[in-house]
């Protein structure tokens, strides 16, 4: 049976009605045409479907629906304030920490997420913090630099 | 071919494939130039010449540049390249131009993408294109000025008489009928370009132009893409490779709400107003389906099986001096078997794809490698001229030589024939791990022959059912067999970043340690003693300069080793040194640090290079330490990153990449080449700590607990 979920989803409220068990995943991408999270793998392991729910890192693929109801979910789009990035995008642009860009939503979110637990984390907290997204072009090593440099703008 | 070119204004006529809406959003305002289909569709970009210069080049009122270019961006950096290329020749900066890629109603055949070819093979007739659009526009301005050409300045988008001081900029010269004209006009091969040392825009690290786009998730990529009333869809796979169906029962399929099914013989797919929908509607027709499967390897024996498979006659083998008088004349002789299993590619983003039909006409938008490939390959399926079949390609997520077909946009444009909506399918996971094709595994036979003296004087090598890349030896050895024999391989198998190269330079750079050991010499030594090729020296010598080989070779310890290796492939040459820690009790091998050396000619954008040496390093320790296909039964065992581990942020190893800019060659293409020597290395310093010599690709740590 179809239930009603209602979430705010980047600051505007959402409702829609569908299988409780369909992955959040899909009703973002497919329902609300937010298309800036990613699938990757399906099962959690690669981080590309990052989202935060009520400012924790969330899988999206793996998260029922019906988990997110009466929950604030904060996509890619909905970090910048207008035409002004959020720190963590700033930096990934800055850093040029992206190649095919793909798994870039994931990792800006993981990002945010990080730093909101740890405004200055050590190397090894950004490679623990970071573990869970898999980029398969640009070799992390940009990625790191540009949490690094996303941990110094927000700490401003 | 009787096409002809037709320059027209946008308002009086539109390519009969696109809405004005779209070729503005396309090109921008200014002047259309229609180039009749078949004329630019024929001609392969990387042969240049005779294409006019409105194939490549237009010219926009606002000032911007419209470049267009048969390439696909999936990461590698070809956008920002490619827009480099055009903005060096007409004197802009790179951001002054829009470059229109793998969009078969827009751009020319450059070729699929791949083969590091977009560096040597289309940029320069991209330069070649802007120069020209360059000189016809100085041209234009020297006659409307009536001047001699030769006099002019061209600077930053505009042209100048400093004797009159009279300026015109591109953006006047766009609102010139003349300029359609002259852009008619072929492109000139030799026509004056930028030497390296007058680089403006090219050699800088020009960062990706739709980056922000990127950052804020707004591009859409193949995944993305949404067409109105499009339905999603699912296709029934079989349960194993080789697999038949022999019966299905729709009948609880076709009954739900929405669901479209779709059977045409071995075709059997499922369109939805969701993927979910889409989703159970196929697994409902699962349950029903009964298979005729047919006996198939298993990954566990697949080198056997590959030798016993190989072609008979051992293939064409190239052949210096006597190899049986070699190895029966030498002092010592080793013979050495090494061993790749096969892998897969893992793009963040797997096949994906959005066919749409209109009046007869298919349009895709698909995630592959070959825009005119695909449209090719849709034509014949569909029985269609190429020319009523439209491919875009939008810069995807990640390729690395697996994407070079376009199962995906079959897929979807038979469901859209059939259902008659746009259809998007987009593979899953565990269908790239299954149905995507994979990097052959091998099996690498060596054998070599040492002098008295510890010269290299025999060298006998075959790699079977891999390929020949790389294969031959950049190293000075007066007898040689060497041979690239094909095999039955059970797998699908094709293209993978540089190729057989990886599994090449592995077996040859780990083996020549081995000889190097058996001669009693430093494997720096060794090497250098049987190298003449001055690129590879420099590099090798450069890597263990900057690694401080000779001090941390006499450091080694049972836990702690270092090793190297060189190779060239694709006329660009590296070298890398590692320091690698074993924890032999634990069977683990972690690469502590990597100093690698790359070199490919002139360098035309560093920051993308660096990203590309770092990217190679890092996805080469998957193939080197644990990635590998397993198979039983026709089945994949690991079609999932929890079974199939990719290096993730806790592998990366401490890594200096030294970039050697070498101004008096052509450029070559850098995303390929530095992934070869990283594997070998690693073997070269798991044997310097251990003595253990680990013969396969991947090179797993409990191998060091057995041995």
């Amino acid at each position: 049976m179809d239930v009603t979920v209602t979430m705010v989803v980047n600051g505007v409220e959402r409702t829609v009605t569908t299988d409780p068990q369909r992955p959040l995943l899909d009703v973002l991408r497919e329902e609300l045409h937010l298309t800036g999270t990613k699938y990757g793998c399906g099962e959690g392991r690669c981080g590309a479907c990052t989202v935060l729910m009520d400012g924790k890192r969330t899988l999206a693929c793996v998260t029922p629906v019906s988990l997110a109801d009466k929950k604030a979910i904060t996509t890619i789009e909905g970090l910048a304030k207008g035409d002004a990035l959020h720190p963590a995008q700033e930096a990934f642009l800055e850093e040029g920490a992206m190649q095919c860009g793909y798994c870039t939503s994931g990792m800006i979110l993981s990002t945010v997420a990080l730093l909101k637990e740890n405004a200055n984390p050590t190397d090894e907290q950004i490679v623990a913090g970071m573990n869970g997204n898999i980029c398969r072009c640009n070799g992390y090593v940009k990625i790191v630099n540009a949490v690094r440099r996303a941990a110094e703008k927000m700490r401003r | 071919m009787n096409a002809k070119i037709s320059t027209k204004s946008l308002d009086t006529e539109l390519n009969p494939a696109l809405s004005r809406r779209a070729f503005v959003q396309a090109l921008g305002a200014g002047i259309l130039i229609t180039v009749t289909d078949g004329l630019v569709l024929a001609q392969r970009g990387e042969r240049g010449g005779s294409m006019p210069v409105t194939a490549r080049i237009h010219l926009n009122e606002d000032g911007t540049i419209t470049a267009m270019s048969g390439k696909v961006e999936e990461g590698q950096g070809a956008r920002a390249q490619l827009s480099q290329a055009a903005a060096e020749e007409l004197r802009v900066p790179a951001n002054r131009i829009r470059l229109i890629m793998a969009d078969t109603d827009l751009v020319p055949d450059d070729g699929i993408t791949a083969g590091s070819r977009t560096t040597p093979g289309n940029v320069p007739p991209m330069r070649q294109a802007a120069a020209t659009a360059r000189e016809l526009l100085t041209q234009l301005a020297a006659k409307q000025w009536q001047v001699d050409a030769a006099t002019l300045e061209v600077r930053d988008g505009a042209i100048t008489n400093k004797a009159t001081q009279q300026k015109l900029t591109y953006a006047d010269l766009a609102k010139s009928k003349d300029v359609a004209e002259a852009f008619s006009k072929s492109i000139r091969s030799d026509v004056t370009v930028a030497a390296v040392n007058e680089w403006k825009v090219l050699g800088s690290p020009v960062p990706r132009p739709n980056s922000r786009d990127l950052v804020a998730g707004a591009h859409q990529f193949p995944s993305d893409i949404v067409r109105p009333n499009m339905l999603y869809g699912k296709i029934l796979r079989p349960p194993s490779y080789g697999a038949t169906l022999e019966s299905i029962d729709l009948t609880a399929a076709k009954a739900m709400e929405d669901v479209m099914v779709v059977q045409d013989g071995q075709f059997v797919g499922f369109a939805a107003p969701s993927s979910w929908r889409a989703t159970e509607a196929m697994e409902a027709a699962a349950k029903t389906a009964s298979w005729k499967t047919v006996s198939h390897p298993s990954s566990k024996n697949i080198h056997s099986y590959l030798k016993e498979h190989a072609e008979t006659g051992r293939g064409r083998p190239s052949v210096r001096g006597s190899i049986e008088k070699g190895l029966a004349d030498a002092a010592k002789t080793l013979s050495e078997t090494y061993t790749l299993a096969y892998i897969q590619h893992t793009p963040m983003e797997p096949r994906a794809a959005v066919a749409e039909w209109n009046d007869g006409k298919l349009t895709v938008w698909a995630g592959c490698d070959g825009p005119y490939r695909a449209r090719g390959d849709l034509a014949r399926l569909f029985n269609m001229p190429a020319e009523r079949v439209h491919v875009i390609i939008p810069d995807m997520g990640g390729g690395f030589g697996g994407k070079h077909s376009a199962e995906a946009a079959e897929e979807a444009a038979r469901l859209a024939k059939a259902t008659g909506w746009p259809v998007s399918v987009r593979w899953t996971r565990a269908e790239e791990f299954t149905w995507a094709y994979c990097r052959p595994a091998a099996v690498i036979e060596c054998k070599g022959g040492l002098d008295a003296k510890g010269s290299l004087v025999a060298w006998d090598f075959t790699n079977i059912n891999a390929g020949g890349s790389a294969i031959d030896t950049p190293y000075n050895i007066p007898n040689t067999r060497i041979a690239s024999v094909g095999s039955d391989s059970p797998v699908k198998q094709g293209s993978y970043r540089c190729l057989a190269a990886t599994g090449n330079n592995f077996a040859r750079e780990s083996f020549m340690d081995e000889l190097a050991a058996a001669a009693g010499a430093d494997p720096l030594d060794f090497r250098l003693a049987h190298l003449e090729n001055p690129r590879i020296r420099a590099v090798l010598e450069a890597a263990a300069k900057h690694f401080n080989w000779a001090e941390r070779r006499k450091k080694v310890t049972p836990e702690l080793g270092v090793g190297l290796a060189c190779g060239t492939e694709k006329n660009s040459v590296v070298a890398a040194c590692v320091e690698v820690g074993i924890d032999r009790k634990g069977g683990e091998i972690k690469v502590r640090e990597v100093c690698e050396t790359f070199e490919c000619g002139p360098i035309q954008n560093p920051g993308n290079l660096l990203s590309q040496v770092q990217g190679c390093i890092v996805m080469g320790l998957g193939g080197a330490l644990f990635e590998e296909i397993q198979f039983e039964d026709g089945k994949i065992l690991n079609a999932g990153f929890a079974g199939y581990r990719v290096p993730r942020f806790s592998d990366v190893p401490r890594i200096d990449v030294h970039l050697i800019n070498k101004t008096d060659i052509p450029s070559a293409g850098g995303g390929e080449t530095p992934i070869i020597a990283l594997a070998p290395a690693i073997s070269n310093a798991i044997f310097a700590a251990t003595g253990v010599r680990i013969r396969s690709m991947p090179m797993r740590g409990e191998a060091l607990k057995q041995a």
